[in-house]
């Protein structure tokens, strides 16, 4: 019986509030609405970038209480009272996330596409495990496609995040 | 107007796609169809929920069904969220089974020593079940329920002789792992029905276990996987299981190579034995990644290489 009422229609909207890097947001979405979609376009977040959109690529992985997530897989009405960090929550310019810095420094990027899915992948991988070898990291990062690099600069970046992250 | 190398019954979708990529910023791009929702608190709202809607499916972690409704190759009427059912969200043991809630996630259960400990198998083959992101959010049960021919977890639940307990508003039943998957993404789940528990009795002691696999890339799809299991004493074999995913249209359970082994001495001949038994039993499809002939060369190999990892552990705990 409550269920019945419960159910809301596809058109119909459905209010979330979902914390984003520390910033709480309160919307009206529809089910269907992506929380991909509702973070690039409601919350004009656009760091977060959209490759496959259907769970291969990784290019879209934000972190969902802490926890590594495809958020092309997942809806937003889901993600209602989570907290999600994105590329932006990392670092900024003047103050770059030891990631980001070791990014830059081992050129871990160049078209920079599936970079924020690999930024947060790894943030995940180095809060759980701060002395992850090289073969921890290919493994970690084996959801995420990269077309350009070829890896080797990625992998070596993360190390190198990894050390820094430890003597910090 | 066609553009060169493009046919014409793409110029429709991919003037929808540009229509599309316009009203982004108005925030109208969307890839599923509609849907009507309900978001289940507890167990009871999900089973009228799903009485109430014939159309109704469940969605607990979304990682294979909203991938498949992006390409809109599912367009489910109405979808019940069961993310809010904790009470679905464990792993017991109890007694002289394993009790694993249909709402687990993938990453609780490959880290979890109560699986490690009841059921070795499951845990050597998470070592091959999808990415981090994916195990983060896909659940056990939902993974099970959606029954891809490629998927681990069912062969590891035919193997072990798991249990799957079903709950409607008419009820309990319980069906055996064996006779749960009966095609491509078929199960036996009425509709109104929900997993809610997966039941697995505590491997033997002494019991050999191994998971094996190839896929293209780690934590892909497998082209082919086998899951053995092999109990003996001395080094006679008093019970084998294999069973194969990727070769047919559900997990299968290859009975024609278990029969060499079985009360047979372990060796390089009748492990042979049994892998061509296993070969020769299989009528795999073909596709972009493997071929039938590929995939028959891979179930011989597999299922060598299962047992012989199998029989290296038998009698070593327990």
């Amino acid at each position: 019986m409550g269920a019945a009422e419960k159910k809301v229609n596809a058109m119909d909207s459905v209010k979330i509030n979902v914390t984003v890097n520390g910033r709480s947001h309160e919307r009206e979405v529809e089910p269907r609405r992506l929380l991909s979609d509702f973070i690039r376009e409601d919350l004009r977040l656009t760091g977060t970038h959209l490759g496959c959109e259907h769970g291969v690529c990784g290019s879209c992985t934000i972190l969902m209480n802490g926890q590594s997530t495809r958020s092309c897989l997942t809806f937003a009405v889901m993600a209602d009272g989570a907290e999600i960090s994105t590329i932006e929550g990392l670092g900024s310019i003047d103050d770059m996330h030891p990631l980001q810095a070791a990014f830059w420094e081992k050129h871990g990027l160049q078209c920079g596409f599936c970079t924020p899915g690999m930024l947060m992948t790894a943030l995940e991988l180095l809060r759980e495990n701060p002395s992850a070898n090289r073969e921890d990291i290919r493994e970690a990062l084996s959801g995420n496609l990269c077309r350009c690099t070829g890896y080797q600069t990625i992998v070596d970046a993360v190390e190198l995040a990894a050390e820094t992250m430890r003597g910090a | 107007m066609a553009v060169r190398g493009i046919s014409y019954s793409l110029v429709g979708p991919i003037a929808e796609l540009c229509e599309r990529k316009k009203t982004n910023w108005d925030g109208g791009a969307v890839k599923p169809a509609p849907f009507d929702y309900v978001r289940a608190e507890n167990v009871e709202e999900a089973l009228s929920a799903l009485a109430a809607n014939a159309e109704a499916q469940i969605l607990a972690g979304g990682q294979s069904l909203i991938a498949m409704m992006n390409l809109r190759l599912a367009k489910p009427g109405c979808l019940i969220d069961i993310n809010r059912l904790s009470d679905l969200d464990y792993i017991r043991a109890e007694g002289d089974e394993l009790a694993i809630g249909a709402l687990t996630r993938h990453t609780a259960a490959a880290t979890s020593p109560v699986v490690a400990e009841f059921c070795p198998l499951m845990t050597a083959a998470y070592d091959f079940i999808a990415h981090r992101a994916v195990r983060n959010r896909g659940t056990v049960g939902g993974n099970l329920c959606h029954a891809d021919p490629s998927s681990e977890n069912p062969a590891v639940a035919i193997a072990s002789g798991a249990t799957f307990v079903l709950n409607s508003i008419d009820g309990e039943r319980r069906v055996a792992a064996e006779d749960f998957f009966l095609g491509l993404y078929e199960t036996a789940a009425k509709q109104n029905e929900l997993l809610t528990e997966i039941r697995i009795p505590k491997a033997p002691a002494g019991q050999g276990w191994s998971f094996q696999e190839t896929s293209t890339r780690k934590g892909d799809f497998a082209l082919v996987g086998i899951a053995a299991t092999l109990d003996c004493s001395n080094d006679a074999c008093k019970d084998a299981r294999v069973v194969a995913i990727g070769v047919d249209e559900r997990a299968v359970r290859l009975n024609s190579a278990e029969a060499p082994i079985t009360g047979a001495a372990i060796d390089d001949t009748s492990l042979t034995a049994a892998a061509e038994a296993a070969r020769d039993s299989v009528d795999p499809p073909s596709d972009f990644h493997a071929d039938s002939d590929f995939r028959r060369d891979l179930v011989f190999s597999l299922t060598k290489r299962a047992l012989s990892e199998a029989h290296g552990r038998c009698g070593k705990e327990g």
